[in-house]
């Protein structure tokens, strides 16, 4: 079975000025996005209160969850502990919830939150409380630019020496690009970004540089084995060849994320989303974005051929 | 003939072989169970309690697997969570608080499979459950230690200046720091000058001054506060760290929390005693002049008639609570102790603790037995437990100091920097004791303030979740295969199949905890894995459309497939490492999980496919290929 016509030739090249346009303009939108919206950073990196209550007969969370928002707490994280009468309440601190000094204050909090599930459930009781500090939060936010900063290097370095230079500038900006607008769709429909979905942005990372590394590999091995190379020919030969393995692949990618979506459960609802969404900008950019750089950065065939000991004998010979 | 060597199929065939074999301990579910230990002073476990424990649960109607005695602890199992929650209570209500009772997930795994080293792959808190503590550090012992030792200090540079003062102490005060009453305003500001000089640490401030009292205030400066109190949390976790380390568990999450929390969460562990008594405790050896021995007649006079010599304590000794009087002035105390192990004393066969002291406590070691030879020299075990109580409605948490002599010994022959006491109950006595001194004293001492034990039914919900999305992926993505590459499709789902299991089977073999970001990893990994694959069935096609024989098309197709995979699997492994070196738990464990399956998916998507289509197509005459 195929789904490709294995003899396409669609001029993906020939569009590039409109597919750098767009992938600019999806990168000034995410960045710009980003900066005004932010991203809806979950309790992992913002801190945040929690509290453990105890009911004298059995509750269903989702109970909690509705007299929490009738009493104006919005956004928790409510999940059963250790059986049916004990639920844990994750929030963000409410301004009630603040002392004078804007620090989180405990009986405030325990307070808020209690005169909101008292009022359908007398039977509630208040069993431990404690607020997360914002610090922990920030390390991990900067645990993990510096893991993103390392991936990308170390692409950069493996690319430089098994390829090229233009090769190792071209994959890293598309990488960047896919990094960037992937974070900018999560900011703008305000999924929660939490410990599982910094997993997944750098997981997207890897894929994405799958995707790259394999066009690559095929544009090296044309320009080694035709006679006569002209770049743009040889890069859209190569997108062609392998457009086919390219979808194949995000594809099957696909499909297991979605099942991950439907039934892995709410631990790792978002992981599966941010994943799927790097997995459509990852494959969109290497089929538009990246070859595109690469011819604008010049790459041609006496680059790319294998370094042979420089012979001045053997060149003299006829 | 085929171009794949033997040795490929032999390596194929023991990969696949150990993928079926040690992922097979995880197809074990592991049984519910509860696990009762006797604290200190209950009777021990043995087959009468056995009895009524099994009598107990049978007169309630609760259904058991099993009841029996393991070692020094008891067991019951029992066939879901519910039960098993029923259970523990009702065992509870008949023992008591003599002993601990705590869920436990009994492993199935049979004999010969661990026999081999196969183990099922440890479950993460998210999975299982587990015991979640949190400890509030006690910060205040710290600042009183600090704020004595610039006591001293004061006296001594005063004391060297020729400056007269009354007194140097710790105001009653709290924040007002050391008092210092001096005899003249010009004393003071000189004083002042000097205190300010020496210790940049100290707020010198003028206090009231009457008659010929003139008083003047050092008290710590809040930024020196601060570092104290963030220095005093890193070493908790430090040592925390280490403690827990040696409680044996994969991967622990020991995190601060606000200012004066720490979090413990202990996946995979269902019995929070022995971890408890680990974290919990503060332990504290000192070293004392002995006063004679324990029972002798000024001891037992001392007992009996409450007139303890001033220079004295009355302290019991902790096996046979017999009294003995020991000197008040420690010779060297738990800090200046850099290791301790245990073992069994060469000389009189008892459980020892070997102990090494640092240079400061060698000195005072070695003066003292230099001086001391022949007489007794007694170890104080100092425990501190909390214990919580309602007075009032509201909890009241007091700190429970014992004291116990756990040995007294004559001073055979000067020693310094090395030792070793003796004489210590059982040889877990003596490992237990050697374990909390060489895990490091606490900077400041910590008591639990919560304590979760996560439900399995939680986790039980996320594992058939888990397990569903996986062999969901799986399915759809063997299905697609087979469509759409025919016979090569369906070599490369046994592969993947494989991948799997071998995956899983380096887990459980290293003994990654098994997270719902890790189960994650699995999902990416089965739907990535099949890219080499696709790499590999493009690649035949292109060949055949080319013109290439059936056979040259699988050897071209598989050799320069290869240069691609090796390429794309290194920079996704760049990426796997940076997620592995992250420290966060739940980021580490899809790291390793993806790494290890990038890993495993070069193997199985390659050589192992290869070693197949060689198999089925190697020896015949071909004119096409099911592609």
């Amino acid at each position: 079975m195929e789904i490709f016509n294995h003899n396409s030739n669609i001029h993906f090249l020939r569009i590039r000025m409109f597919s750098i346009a767009v992938a600019v303009a999806l990168v000034v939108a995410s960045l710009a996005l980003l900066a005004t919206k932010g991203l809806n950073y979950g309790l992992d990196f913002t801190g945040g209160v929690s509290l453990v209550v105890d009911y004298a007969q059995p509750v269903q969370t989702s109970d909690v969850r509705d007299a929490l928002e009738k009493g104006g707490l919005e956004n928790t994280v409510v999940q059963s502990v250790g059986g049916s009468r004990e639920v844990s309440i994750r929030m963000q601190p409410t301004k009630d919830m603040l002392d004078a000094k804007g620090q989180v204050n405990l009986d405030k909090v325990a307070g808020t939150v209690m005169q909101a599930l008292k009022a359908p459930r007398p039977d509630a009781t208040l069993k431990s409380r404690s607020s997360v500090s914002a610090e922990v939060g920030a390390e991990l936010k900067s645990d993990g630019m510096v893991a993103a900063v390392f991936v990308i290097l170390g692409i950069m370095a493996y690319l430089w020496i098994r390829f090229e230079r233009r090769f190792a500038i071209a994959a890293v900006l598309t990488e960047i690009h896919d990094t960037l607008v992937t974070l900018g769709v999560l900011a703008l429909v305000q999924r929660e970004f939490d410990m599982t979905v910094l997993a997944s942005v750098l997981a997207v990372i890897g894929y994405s540089i799958n995707d790259k590394v394999v066009v690559f590999d095929r544009i090296r091995e044309l320009f080694r084995l035709a006679r006569k190379a002209e770049p743009e020919e040889i890069l859209n030969r190569s997108i062609n060849s392998t457009l086919s393995r390219t979808i194949i692949t995000s594809l099957f990618t696909g499909i297991t994320m979605a099942a991950l979506f439907f039934y892995g459960g709410p631990a790792v609802h978002n992981f599966a989303i941010t994943m799927l969404i790097g997995i459509v900008v990852g494959t969109l950019s290497s089929i538009f974005v990246a070859s595109p750089i690469l011819l604008w950065l010049g790459v041609s065939k006496k680059d790319l051929m294998p370094v042979t000991k420089e012979n001045p004998e053997l060149a003299r010979r006829p | 003939m085929s171009d794949f060597p033997r040795w490929k199929y032999a390596l194929v065939a023991l990969v696949m072989l150990f993928g079926v074999i040690y992922a097979l301990p995880n197809a074990y579910v592991p049984l519910s169970a509860v696990q009762v230990t006797a604290n200190k002073g209950a009777a021990p476990i043995d087959d009468a309690l056995r009895q009524k424990v099994a009598d107990a649960l049978a007169k309630d109607h609760i259904a058991t697997g099993e009841v029996l005695v393991q070692g020094d602890h008891l067991l019951a199992t029992f066939a879901n969570a519910d039960v098993q929650k029923s259970g523990a209570d009702a065992i509870k209500t008949l023992l008591g608080d003599g002993y601990t009772v705590a869920f436990k997930l009994q492993s199935t795994v049979p004999r010969w499979l661990t026999m081999i080293g196969a183990n099922s792959m440890p479950l993460g808190l998210d999975l299982q459950g587990g015991v979640h503590f949190l400890m509030q550090v006690d910060q205040s012992g710290v600042v009183d230690k600090l704020e004595n030792s610039y006591a001293d200090d004061i006296r001594n540079q005063l004391r060297q200046k020729d400056i007269r003062y009354e007194s140097v102490a710790r105001s009653a005060v709290a924040g007002q720091g050391i008092v210092v009453v001096l005899r003249s305003a010009a004393d003071r500001s000189s004083a002042a000058d000097l205190i300010a000089g020496n210790s940049p640490d100290l707020a010198v401030t003028d206090g009231p001054s009457t008659g010929d009292r003139y008083v003047l205030y050092a008290a710590i400066k809040p930024t020196k506060l601060r570092d104290l109190s963030l220095g005093t949390i890193k070493q908790n976790l430090g040592t925390l760290r280490n403690r827990i380390n040696n409680l044996g568990v994969s991967e622990p999450l020991i995190q601060q929390q606000g200012e004066q929390h720490i979090v413990v969460e202990l996946a995979g562990v269902q019995d929070p005693t022995e971890a408890k008594k680990m974290i919990g405790a503060t332990a504290t050896l000192e070293y004392r002049p002995g006063i004679g021995y324990p029972g002798d007649p000024r001891a037992i006079e001392a007992a009996q008639t409450g007139s303890i010599p001033p220079d004295a304590n009355l302290y019991y000794t902790s096996n046979g609570h017999v009294p003995v009087l020991v000197g008040k002035r420690p010779i060297v105390t738990g800090d200046e102790l850099i290791n301790a192990s245990s073992g069994i004393d060469p000389n009189n066969g008892t459980p020892s603790v070997n102990v090494t002291l640092n240079a400061s406590g060698a000195k005072k070691m070695q003066e003292f037995t230099n001086a001391n030879v022949g007489k007794p020299m007694a170890v104080v075990l100092i425990n501190t437990v909390y214990e919580t109580s309602t007075v009032n409605g509201k909890e009241v948490r007091t700190p429970k100091t014992t004291y116990a002599v756990i040995n007294d010994a004559t001073i055979q022959s000067p020693f310094g920097k090395e030792f070793s006491t003796n004489g210590l109950g059982s040889p877990k006595e003596a490992s237990d004791l050697a374990l909390l001194l060489k895990s490091g004293a606490l900077a400041a001492p910590m008591d639990i303030v919560e304590e979760n034990v996560i439900g399995p039914s939680l986790g039980q919900e996320n594992i058939k979740k888990g397990f569903d999305a996986v062999m969901l992926g799986l399915l759809l993505v063997l299905v697609c295969a087979a469509v759409y590459y025919k016979l090569f499709g369906l070599v490369a789902d046994i592969a993947l199949f494989f991948n799997l299991l071998v995956l899983v089977a380096v887990m459980s073999m290293i003994g990654v905890t098994l997270t719902m970001p890790g189960i994650a990893g699995i999902v990416l990994t089965l739907g990535m894995a099949i890219d080499a694959n696709v790499l590999i069935c493009e690649r035949v096609r292109e060949e055949l459309r080319n013109g290439s024989t059936p056979h040259a098309a699988i050897h071209a197709g598989y050799d320069k497939a290869w240069a691609t995979i090796l390429d794309a699997n290194v920079t996704h492994l760049i990426a796997a490492l940076a997620l592995m070196t992250m420290g966060t738990g739940a980021i580490r464990g899809f790291g390793v999980t993806l790494f290890i399956g990038i890993l495993t998916s070069m193997f199985t998507s390659v050589v192992m496919t290869h070693a197949f289509t060689a198999l089925i197509h190697g020896r015949r005459k071909l004119k096409t290929l099911s592609v």
